[in-house]
């Protein structure tokens, strides 16, 4: 079922009466979003992924095309804040995304802002704080806690909203490599057993072969899509966009090149020792 | 840098802690109030008795309202100084045309107390109330105002970001200065006017942070559907509890005693 669907979207900031550039950002994108999966959208910067975001919630409105969300159109301005708490934006700087000084607090600040009866937040906060494994935080202060756990505040933050679906725009880039990890296990905890949708936004290809399906952006297009394993085996496509695929399956392919006998590239670690391991037999 | 403490909050569990940050902030006001409306030495020693009790009462150790009170003795000495020479009554000591006397005494022990008194009123409402606390209760005991279309609502909002980004903008400050001295920055040397120049390199990038961080917490606001304070509902309700009722019963008391002190009892001179 369609959940979010981007019709003929086209973008362009405004460019200050520099009219000699060119700032179409994303130019005629069809897209659609499936109830409850795990989309991936990968790109380099300024492929305009994280314009496609912000147009996700209505953050920012289509200069041609529409975006649907569940049904609703992003750009009529009374549905505004149901499509906010339908879609929740997460950015990419943790520090900057947190409002109050206590960390329940904080996650308060969505339902509050929505109009819920005192109990009832107080619920949905401490799901939500169970939900990204911060309970025991509940009454720290934001700036005392790590980048990873500051983004897992903010992530419950937008849980407590209860939204359908969550868009995250570069939740990993300023975090360590162990924050980048609780991050992902957050996530993919948040689509397989709470059942939320979930756009993930990044330039790591290793988070990308998490996802059930892959969007590569370039230049405010589509380069291609499909399922991770469809999408890296295109090594060569994705090169020449300057863009990176994991390790194992550049390596893989390398070999592959220089005549070593691989039928299907492998995606992470494990299963490159796999295929590997079949050949060396 | 790190040093600074805001809001001076100390975790303990006093009754003092218990109360409502609304009750708090009213008796604060009242106590002030009190403070200036004592006309003898007998009124005067019932705020400075109720500071005492409340000092103890809040369990915070008096290390930490002597380590406050260091900060402000100079202005304290000074005032007590000057109001030595200004008063009326019996003269005790004539130089030239300075003159002590009886009236002045009586000043500058009145004025002592009563900033004093005023120190640690406040400092036991800082101590034992959270910033966020203390925030929710000015904008609820400020809801009024709204009838003249003051926005408390966001001032409110604006209090809780500042104490939420005083940390995160002082650790900014640290790594701008670490970066700044990396590359040579002069920061410790020098007279006065050359070390205010050495900070504009410290303060242009910290501002230019500081407005970027604003923006993304705008967008990120908005993501969360913030639109101002209608029709938002709060996680934490604020109820008086007994301790509040207690505290009022308690102080209308002290204002009764203070009164009648005034009233029956001779007012000292001036």
């Amino acid at each position: 079922m369609n959940f979010i669907s981007v019709e003929n979207l086209s973008f362009k900031y405004d460019s200050d009466g520099e009219k000699l550039i060119e700032t179409s950002v994303i130019k005629n994108l069809n897209l659609r979003v499936n109830q409850g999966e795990f989309l991936c959208i990968l790109g380099h910067n300024g492929s305009g992924k994280s314009t496609l975001a912000k147009h996700f919630n209505g953050m920012l409105l289509p200069c041609g095309g529409k975006v649907y969300v569940d049904g609703m159109d992003t750009a009529d301005e009374k549905l505004c804040f149901d499509i906010r708490s339908t879609v929740g934006l997460v950015l990419q700087n943790p520090d900057n995304q947190l409002v109050a000084s206590v960390v329940e607090e904080d996650i308060a600040f969505g339902p509050e802002n929505l109009g819920v009866p005192s109990a009832e937040i107080r619920e949905r906060v401490e799901n939500a704080l169970k939900a990204v494994d911060m309970y025991d935080y509940r009454n720290h202060a934001p700036h005392k806690l790590s980048g990873g756990q500051k983004q897992r505040i903010a992530i419950a933050g937008i849980i407590a909203m209860e939204p359908k679906c969550i868009v995250l725009d570069e939740p990993t880039a300023m975090l360590d490599p162990r924050g980048r990890n609780e991050v992902i296990s957050t996530i993919t905890k948040l689509n397989r057993e709470y059942g939320i949708t979930v756009v993930l936004i990044t330039h790591y290809m290793d988070e990308a072969v998490k996802a059930d399906r892959v969007v590569v952006m370039d230049n405010g297009e589509i380069l291609t899509q499909g399922t991770p394993q469809q999408v890296f085996a295109q090594v060569d496509l994705l090169k020449s966009h300057c863009l990176d695929v994991p390790q194992a399956t550049e390596i893989c392919h390398k070999l592959k090149k220089l005549g070593v006998d691989i039928k299907t590239l492998p995606l992470d670690e494990n299963s490159c020792v796999d295929v590997l391991m079949e050949v060396l037999r | 840098m790190r040093d600074i403490v805001f809001g001076q909050y100390v975790q303990q569990k006093s009754i003092i802690h218990l109360m409502d940050p609304r009750a708090k902030l009213i008796f604060l006001v009242a106590y002030i109030v009190l403070i200036f409306c004592t006309f003898n030495f007998y009124a005067l020693a019932v705020p400075v008795i109720l500071a005492v009790v409340m000092m103890l009462l809040s369990k915070v150790s008096i290390g930490k309202y002597l380590k406050s009170l260091k900060m402000i003795i100079v202005v304290v000495i000074i005032t007590a100084i000057f109001n030595l020479f200004y008063g009326g009554g019996q003269v005790f000591l004539k130089i030239g045309p300075i003159s002590i006397t009886e009236g002045g005494i009586n000043n500058s022990i009145v004025i002592v107390l009563r900033i004093l008194c005023l120190l640690i009123a406040s400092e036991t409402l800082t101590f034992t109330t959270t910033p966020t606390d203390l925030t929710d209760g000015i904008e609820r005991l400020l809801k009024p105002l709204k009838l003249l279309h003051i926005k408390v609502h966001e001032i409110a909002m604006m209090m809780t970001i500042a104490l939420r980004f005083v940390p995160t903008l002082l650790e900014e400050t640290d790594k701008i200065m670490l970066a700044q001295k990396a590359r040579g920055a002069d920061m410790d040397s020098g007279g006065i006017v050359k070390r205010a120049k050495a900070l504009v390199p410290i303060f242009i990038p910290l501002f230019v942070s500081a407005i970027r961080r604003a923006m993304d917490l705008a967008m990120a606001m908005e993501c969360r559907c913030y639109h101002g304070g209608e029709g938002r509902t709060r996680m934490k309700t604020l109820r008086f509890s007994r301790v509040d009722v207690f505290g009022f019963i308690l102080f209308s008391f002290v204002t009764a005693g203070i009164i009648l002190l005034d009233i029956f009892l001779p007012h000292i001179v001036r």
